[in-house]
């Protein structure tokens, strides 16, 4: 499994994901992220803490998820990035286009 | 995954400082190539966790490209991942079987308009996480120079 599904008690999604986020299985993330859209679900956090690498692919799912949920007039935040996750965001920009956080209880503590 | 150090390589006889992998076209295998990519290339060596996150992202970006838009996703064509090992560094030659593309024209993806794009970011980001990358002059041949530890 390489993500992991939990809900928070004020109702915000988290979306953990373990190892790698690529080509391989970005359409799976998305399809989680569609799938609780559909269910009602607007407030999304995904967290990284657990992530060794994203490639292009990944990054490119990232945009798209980011678009699904503020057309659907939702929120998503990203988490635990580590150094070497950072800088791929800082060199790529898209450090512009998310809402970033140190953790998931960062993350949470801003909705 | 199956890795064969006595395959022959496009540049070099194969030896015991090299290998290869020869792979059908299969997006859901390009995670198991970049592990096996990564461990015979730190194995024996005390890799920072950056050293292995710059090889890791820049394996799976290129395998991946190579099958997506050299290969075009067909199963019946291969990607060559030639792996060649130094003392303090590693060289990642990544062949597949398409057209080849002019590396010079890809646009780049930090530009506003391009911001939000899907997709367009792998050449980029191989040539900033690589100390070094080149191509063949058909376009369909990669090799990126990375540290070894």
């Amino acid at each position: 499994m390489t993500f992991e599904s939990s809900r928070d008690p004020s109702g915000v999604t988290i979306l953990t994901v373990e190892g790698q986020l690529i080509v391989a299985n970005r359409q799976e993330l998305k399809q989680l992220v569609g799938d609780a859209l559909d269910q009602g679900d607007r407030k999304f956090v995904l967290d990284f803490d657990k992530t060794a690498y994203i490639d292009s692919s990944g990054l490119g799912a990232l945009v798209s998820i980011n678009k699904k949920v503020r057309e659907a007039g939702g929120e998503l935040r990203l988490s635990g990035l580590n150094e070497d996750l950072s800088s791929l965001f800082e060199l790529t920009k898209l450090d512009t286009l998310f809402v970033i956080a140190d953790s998931a209880t960062e993350a949470l503590a801003g909705f | 995954m199956v890795i064969d150090p006595s395959m022959e390589s496009p540049r070099r006889p194969a030896g015991r400082d090299h290998f290869s992998l020869d792979l059908a076209t299969d997006l859901s295998q390009v995670g198991e190539v970049v592990e096996a990519v990564a461990a015979c290339c730190f194995a024996g060596v005390t890799a920072t966790t950056r050293t292995r996150f710059r090889l890791c992202t820049v394996v799976a970006e290129a395998v991946a490209n190579a099958m997506v838009y050299g290969n075009g996703n067909d199963p019946t064509r291969r990607v060559l991942v030639d792996v060649e090992l130094h003392q303090d560094r590693v060289v990642v030659g990544v062949t597949d079987e398409g057209e080849g593309f002019d590396p010079a024209v890809v646009p780049d993806p930090t530009d506003d308009d391009m911001l939000e794009s899907e997709c367009g970011r792998g050449i980029f980001m191989i040539r900033r996480l690589a100390d070094a990358v080149s191509f063949n002059a058909r376009g369909n041949t990669i090799w990126m120079t990375l540290p070894r530890c």
